[in-house]
C-alpha cells in the first residue's frame, strides 16, 4: 500500500531532482513510444539529445541553431514566469510576441531605406511597447472587470494573428515582392538587421537580452521588493493583502512585463532569424514558453536551462524527422510527455511517499 | 411526547483536545431543541457524529429506540436524519432542480422533481423557483434550496447550522414559520444557534455545551437570555482586580463606523465606535462570527468603511492601506496565522519581511536587506521564545503556538502605537498563552495602546482596562473591567444592552 505524507516544508533537493528526473522518465517513455513506432529507440533519443551537438556531419550547422531556438523561450518565459509564480496566468505570449514584432517592425520599414544607428534602438523600444501594450489588454480587463486573465490573454493571440495576416497582404507588403504576402526582409536591411554577433555561435542580440532577462529576474525575485510581493502573493493572496501588497498593480506589472519581453523576443526574431513579417511568422514560442517556464520551475536559472534543453528537442526532434522519417506529431508527443512528467513529478516536492502494510491504514 | 433521538455518553477526542466529553441528551418527536455554545464548544463535532461525518470514540445513539450508528450521511439520510450546513454546497451555474438532483442517491425526472420542489415549497411557505439558476438566488433563497433538498427526503430529524445567519429579518420570519409547521407535522429539529433571543422564541429545550461538556439543560421559554448566556460563558470567570489605569492621551479613535463585507457569509459592521488610549487595554468580546474579522480589517487597512471615521493620534486614516497604516504606527496580528499573518510555504525570514519592512527600515531602494531582516527575525525567536530548527523553516513547520508567539512577537517588536490582535492564543498551549498575554500587557506599560478581539473571556478579563462586545456587528459601550459581573457581561455579549433599542429594527419574531 503506497501512501503519501505531507512533508512540513518543500524539499529544495526534489525541486532539483525533478526536473532531470522527469527528462530521463521522458526519454524512457519516448524511447517506448519510438519503439512501437518502429523505430530503434536509442538512435531516435540520440538523434534528439546527442546528434544536434555533436555529430560530426551537422553540429556546424545545428549548434548555433540552439541559442536561435532557445533565446526566444527563455525571453518569453521569464516574463511569464514572474506572473505565474504571482498566480497571474498570461496564456498569451505567442499574441504579444507577434505584435511586438509588427510594431517593432513597422518602425523600421517607416525609416527605409535611411541607414541610421538609432532604428535599431527604436525598433527594439517599438516591439517592447507593443508587447507590453498588448498585454496590458488583458491586465485591464481583470482589474477593472475581473474579467479572467487566462481567457482574455489567449483570445488575443487569435486577434494578434488576423492582425499579422492583414499587415503581411496590406499595409506592411514589400512594395517590391511581386506581390507576394509578406514584409520587407529587415535582416538584409543594415539598420534594421539583427546579427549574429559572435560568429558560429547563433547568438544575436536577442541572446543576450534572453541572457539579461534571467540575470534581471533572478535579482528581482531574490532581492527586489517586487520580487517579494510577487512570491507572497502566489503563495498566499490573503497574507499579501495583509502585507499592503496592491494586487491591481502586480498585475498590471506581471501581465505588462511578460507582453514587453515576448514583444522582445518577436522583435529579435523578426529582425533576425525570420527577417520578415509574413502571413506564418510566428511558430508557437509564446506557447512553447509555458512549458519552459515550468519545466524551469518558475526559477530563472532553470528556466534557463529548460529553454537550452527544449530548443535541443525541438533541433533534436527536427533531424529525427528528417534522419529517421518520424512524423512531426510524434515529437510533438514527446515535448507534451515531458511536461506531462514533470507536473506528475512535482508530487515528490511535497510530499513523502511511503509504504505501508495494510492493517496499519 | 415520544423520544426520537437520544445521545448517551457521545466522547470524540482529537490530538490534543477532547471535542465532546460524555455528551448526552434527547430529543423528542416534534420537539425543536437547540444547541447552544460558544465557538468551540464541540457543536460542529456533536452534529458531525449525528449526521454520519465523524465516529464517536464512545457512546451510543439511539433513534426510534434502535440502535442508530450511520456510518456515511447517505447512512443518516436513509435512517431520517437531514442537515442544512451553514456554509451551501451549491452549484451557482445549474439551476434549482439540477442541484437538488445532484444531491440524490436515484433523482427522478427533472419534470416529476421540478413539480415537487414546487409542491414542498408551496406547502411550507418557501417561495422557490426550480428553473432559476442558483448564481441569481439571495443568501435566504440558496438556504431555501438546501432546506428543500433535505425536505424532500421526509426527514424525522431536521439539523439546522446557525441558519439565520445569512438571512434578513423578513427571511429569518419566513424560516421560522417553516419549522414551526415542520414542528407541527412531528418533525424534530436541532437548531445550533448561538443568538438567545432566537432561540427563546423558536425551542422547546436547549442544551447548553461548553469545552466539549453539557454544562446545563434547559427550557428557553423560562429562562432568561441572561442566564443562557451565563451557562454559555460558565462560572468561573475571573473578574479582575485591578485598577484600571489612568487613561492617556487618545491614541485611537473609531467613529460611526459602517462596513458590509463583500463576502455574503461576513457580519456588516454598525455604528461601530470606540476610542482607545495609551497605556490601555481594550478587550473585545463576543461569540465569533459577530464581525470580529471584519473589525480587524477595517483597522488592518485590509478593507475600506463605506462610512465612518478611523483617526490615529487625531489623523484620519480610514482611507489608508495596511503600510501608510504601519507607517503611523497602526499594527494588527490577524487571526488566522497560516495564510494570513503568515504565508505557509515561506520561511521565517520571508514572513519577517512580510509586514516589518517599514518600521524596522529593512529594505533600501526597494531592494530588500535580507541581512538585516534575518537578523530581526532572530531577535524576534529569542525575545519570544519561538521554538523552531532556524530563522530559514517554513512557516507551516511550526506548531500553532510557536508560530502564533512568531506572528505577535513580529508586531510587538516594531513598537507600534496601537496594537491590534485578534485571538491571540487561540489553540495555544496554556505557557505559550500566558507569555503572549504578558508581552501584550508590557507594551501597553511602555505606552501603546492595544485592542484585543478574543473569544476567551478568562483572557479578556486578565488582560483588560476596559471590557465590550460584538453582537451581530454591534459594540456595546466599553466599560471598565473592574467590577463587571457575569450577568453584564452576558447581557453585553447577547447584545442585550445594545439589543433593548435595536430589536425592533433588527425584527427577531415572537
Amino acid at each position: 500500500m503506497i501512501s503519501l505524507v505531507k512533508r512540513p516544508q518543500p524539499s529544495k533537493a526534489w525541486v532539483v531532482a525533478t526536473p532531470i528526473l522527469a527528462v530521463i522518465v521522458t526519454m524512457i517513455l519516448g524511447g517506448l513510444l519510438f519503439a512501437a513506432m518502429g523505430k530503434d529507440p536509442f538512435v531516435a533519443i540520440r538523434t534528439i539529445f546527442w546528434d544536434p551537438l555533436f555529430n560530426p556531419d551537422f553540429a556546424a550547422y545545428s549548434r548555433p541553431q540552439l541559442l536561435v531556438k532557445a533565446a526566444p523561450l527563455i525571453l518569453i518565459a521569464i516574463g511569464l514566469s514572474l506572473g505565474f509564480k504571482a498566480g497571474i496566468w498570461n496564456i498569451g505570449a505567442e499574441g504579444q510576441y507577434i505584435i511586438g514584432a509588427i510594431t517593432g517592425a513597422s518602425v523600421g520599414l517607416a525609416f527605409y531605406p535611411m541607414e541610421a544607428w538609432f532604428i535599431f534602438p527604436l525598433m527594439i523600444i517599438a516591439g517592447a511597447l507593443g508587447g507590453f501594450l498588448w498585454g496590458l489588454i488583458p491586465a485591464l480587463c481583470k482589474t477593472k472587470f475581473n474579467a479572467p486573465e487566462i481567457l482574455v490573454s489567449l483570445m488575443l493571440v487569435y486577434f494578434a494573428e488576423q492582425i499579422m495576416i492583414a499587415v503581411s497582404l496590406g499595409a506592411l507588403r514589400n512594395p517590391e515582392g511581386n506581390g507576394f504576402p509578406g514584409s520587407r526582409n529587415l535582416a538584409q536591411y543594415a539598420s534594421s538587421a539583427n546579427p549574429e554577433l559572435i560568429a558560429g555561435t547563433g547568438a544575436h542580440w536577442g541572446v543576450m537580452a534572453a541572457f539579461a532577462a534571467v540575470v534581471a529576474a533572478y535579482v528581482l525575485l531574490s532581492k527586489h521588493m517586487l520580487g517579494f510581493q510577487i512570491r507572497v502573493t502566489g503563495e498566499s493572496p490573503r497574507a499579501a493583502g495583509f502585507a499592503g501588497i496592491n494586487a491591481n498593480r502586480l498585475i498590471i506589472f506581471c501581465l505588462g512585463t511578460s507582453g514587453a519581453l515576448a514583444g522582445l523576443a518577436g522583435l529579435f526574431e523578426v529582425t533576425g532569424p525570420a527577417g520578415q513579417i509574413t502571413t506564418s511568422f510566428n511558430t508557437g514560442y509564446g506557447f512553447t514558453a509555458i512549458i519552459v517556464a515550468f519545466l524551469g520551475r518558475l526559477n530563472p536559472i532553470g528556466i534557463l536551462l529548460a529553454g537550452l534543453l527544449l530548443a535541443l528537442t525541438f533541433i533534436g526532434g527536427e533531424l529525427a524527422q528528417f534522419m529517421l522519417s518520424l512524423p512531426s506529431a510524434s515529437i510533438q508527443v514527446f515535448q507534451g510527455m515531458l511536461l506531462m512528467t514533470l507536473l506528475a513529478m512535482d508530487i515528490f516536492v511535497n510530499y513523502k511517499v511511503i509504504w505501508r502494510k495494510k492493517e496499519a491504514v | 411526547m415520544t423520544e426520537l433521538l437520544k445521545l448517551q455518553g457521545l466522547t470524540k477526542a482529537y490530538p490534543g483536545v477532547i471535542a465532546n466529553d460524555d455528551v448526552g441528551f434527547s430529543i423528542a418527536k416534534g420537539e425543536v431543541h437547540a444547541l447552544l455554545g460558544e465557538n468551540g464548544a464541540g457543536k460542529s463535532t456533536l452534529v458531525k457524529m449525528i449526521y454520519g461525518l465523524t465516529k464517536p470514540d464512545s457512546g451510543t445513539m439511539t433513534l426510534h429506540g434502535a440502535s442508530y450508528v450511520p456510518t456515511s450521511p447517505q447512512a443518516a439520510r436513509a435512517a431520517g436524519v437531514a442537515m442544512v450546513f451553514q456554509h451551501f454546497s451549491l452549484f451557482e451555474a445549474l439551476n434549482v432542480a439540477e442541484n437538488v438532483a445532484l444531491g440524490m442517491e436515484n433523482p427522478p425526472k427533472m419534470k416529476d422533481l421540478a413539480k415537487s420542489i414546487r409542491d414542498v415549497s408551496h406547502a411550507y411557505g418557501l417561495p422557490l423557483d426550480p428553473d432559476r439558476t442558483v448564481g441569481d438566488l439571495s443568501a435566504g433563497e440558496r438556504q431555501r434550496v438546501e432546506i428543500i433538498r433535505c425536505l424532500l427526503q421526509d426527514p424525522k430529524l431536521l439539523i439546522m447550522d446557525e441558519p439565520t445567519s445569512v438571512l434578513t429579518p423578513q427571511e429569518v420570519e419566513i424560516l421560522f414559520k417553516t419549522l414551526r409547521q415542520l414542528q407541527s407535522e412531528g418533525t424534530s429539529i436541532l437548531y445550533i444557534s448561538h443568538k438567545l433571543e432566537e432561540i427563546r422564541s423558536l425551542c422547546d429545550g436547549a442544551t447548553i455545551l461548553r469545552l466539549g461538556k453539557v454544562v446545563g439543560t434547559c427550557d428557553p421559554r423560562a429562562t432568561s437570555a441572561r442566564d443562557m448566556a451565563e451557562l454559555m460563558v460558565g462560572e468561573t470567570l475571573h473578574i479582575p482586580t485591578r485598577d484600571a489605569k489612568a487613561s492617556g492621551a487618545e491614541l485611537l479613535a473609531i467613529k460611526d463606523l459602517n462596513y458590509a463585507p463583500k463576502n455574503p457569509f461576513g457580519t456588516r459592521l454598525k455604528n461601530l465606535s470606540l476610542t482607545v488610549h495609551a497605556g490601555e487595554v481594550l478587550g473585545i468580546g463576543g461569540v465569533a462570527g459577530n464581525g470580529q474579522d471584519e473589525l480587524l480589517s477595517m483597522l488592518s487597512g485590509e478593507a475600506r468603511a463605506q462610512t465612518g471615521t478611523v483617526a490615529l493620534e487625531g489623523k484620519e486614516i480610514g482611507k489608508l492601506g495596511p503600510n501608510a497604516r504601519r507607517t503611523l504606527g497602526l499594527l494588527a496580528a490577524p487571526e488566522e496565522r497560516l495564510g494570513h499573518a503568515a504565508a505557509p510555504n515561506m520561511s521565517l525570514i520571508e514572513n519577517t519581511a512580510l509586514t516589518a519592512i517599514i518600521r524596522k527600515d529593512l529594505s533600501k531602494n526597494s531592494f530588500i536587506n535580507w541581512t538585516k531582516t534575518e537578523s530581526f527575525a532572530k531577535d524576534i525567536i529569542a525575545t519570544f521564545d519561538v521554538r523552531t530548527p532556524s530563522a530559514t523553516a517554513a512557516a507551516r513547520s511550526l506548531s500553532g503556538g510557536n508560530l502564533q508567539k512568531f506572528v505577535i512577537g513580529r508586531e510587538v517588536m516594531q513598537d507600534p502605537k496601537v496594537l491590534v490582535v485578534n485571538q491571540p492564543t487561540w489553540g495555544v498551549d496554556a505557557s505559550a498563552a500566558a507569555s503572549i498575554r504578558q508581552a501584550l500587557l508590557d507594551l501597553a506599560a511602555s505606552g501603546a495602546a492595544v485592542i484585543c478581539i478574543s473569544q476567551d473571556l478568562d483572557e479578556l478579563m486578565e488582560i483588560s482596562d476596559h471590557f465590550a462586545a460584538l453582537n451581530e456587528g454591534r459594540l456595546s459601550t466599553p466599560r471598565a473591567a473592574k467590577g463587571l459581573s457575569i450577568d453584564e457581561i452576558g447581557l453585553m455579549m447577547g447584545g442585550s444592552d445594545t439589543v433593548s433599542d435595536t430589536q425592533t429594527t433588527e425584527g427577531v419574531p415572537a
